[in-house]
């Protein structure tokens, strides 16, 4: 498993690359699902 | 001819693009998840690590899809654009306003994921290449975009600014797809292309092309829900 998340020494760009895209997607859902509700309430 | 047009312009009505819009938004969020599921799957586990970049060229299966999305929103923005201008349809201009943030962040995406690949290959975050630099450009239309949107009051004004805008702007994107060959650059040419025989293995291509399907759905389902809210908004 430790050996998966060091990606051969280059862990720290790949985690940050998919980590940060997968957070800002996340936001972005967030974000809108709180702006649906309030659209229909 | 005139009961097709009809058609057309029924669906551009935002009262009955509502109902609709959501059920195509919730098909493509599932998708997107799924699909997004499986092209994480390929990337992790089913593509071998490079013989020359090691792992790292994993950043691969985000950064090219990003990047692909980039682009294509900002032009189907200026599609809705030059059709909200020449038909005059609220719905255009709804479209081309919710895909904006999307592409965005997808532009910042495509250089986030750049820059974390770049240190480790080329041993810089940045360089002024002219691939890099016009997407930064793009960024900063689509930023553009935005702001101007936001900066007027009244709405139709505020969507033929934004329109003109996007539209003048989309001669940045046949730039940033041949700047690598117009420029002597440091980033390399087109990953995948439609003429040649596939210069990577057969894996890799596969989950680049889930990605960005993922992205594709994503970026649907999203612009769908975006104007569902604005719509909802104004009721």
């Amino acid at each position: 498993m430790s050996e998966f998340l060091a990606m051969g020494g280059y862990g720290g760009y790949i985690w940050g690359a998919y980590g940060v895209t997968f957070a800002l997607l996340a936001i972005e859902v967030i974000v809108l699902r709180k702006r649906k509700r309030e659209a229909k309430a | 001819m005139t009961t097709h047009s009809i058609k057309w312009f029924w669906f551009a009505s935002p009262h009955t693009f509502y109902p609709l819009a959501g059920a195509i938004a919730r098909i493509c969020a599932a998708l997107a998840l799924v699909f997004g599921i499986a092209g994480a799957y390929v990337a992790f586990f089913v593509a071998p690590t490079d013989a020359q970049q090691g792992e790292v060229y994993r950043i691969i299966f985000i950064h090219v899809p990003a990047a692909w999305m980039s682009m294509f929103i900002y032009v189907v923005i200026a599609f809705w654009s030059a059709l909200g201008l020449a038909m005059q349809t609220r719905l255009s201009a709804m479209m081309a306003r919710a895909l904006a943030p999307t592409g965005a962040l997808f532009t910042f995406i495509a250089l986030w994921t750049g820059s974390l690949w770049g240190k480790p290959t080329w041993g810089t975050w940045w360089v002024w290449d002219a691939r890099l630099t016009s997407e930064l450009i793009l960024l900063f239309l689509y930023f553009g975009f935005m702001a101007l949107q936001a900066a007027i009051d009244d709405r139709r004004r505020a969507d033929r600014a934004g329109a003109l805008l996007a539209i003048v702007g989309v001669v940045n994107i046949p730039i940033i797809y041949y700047s690598v060959q117009w420029w002597n650059t440091l980033h390399q040419g087109a990953s995948v292309s439609f003429t040649r025989a596939p210069s990577m293995a057969a894996t890799m291509l596969t989950g680049m092309l889930l990605v960005a399907l993922a992205f594709w759905m994503y970026s649907i389902a999203v612009a769908l829900t975006r104007v569902r809210c604005e719509i909802a908004e104004a009721q």
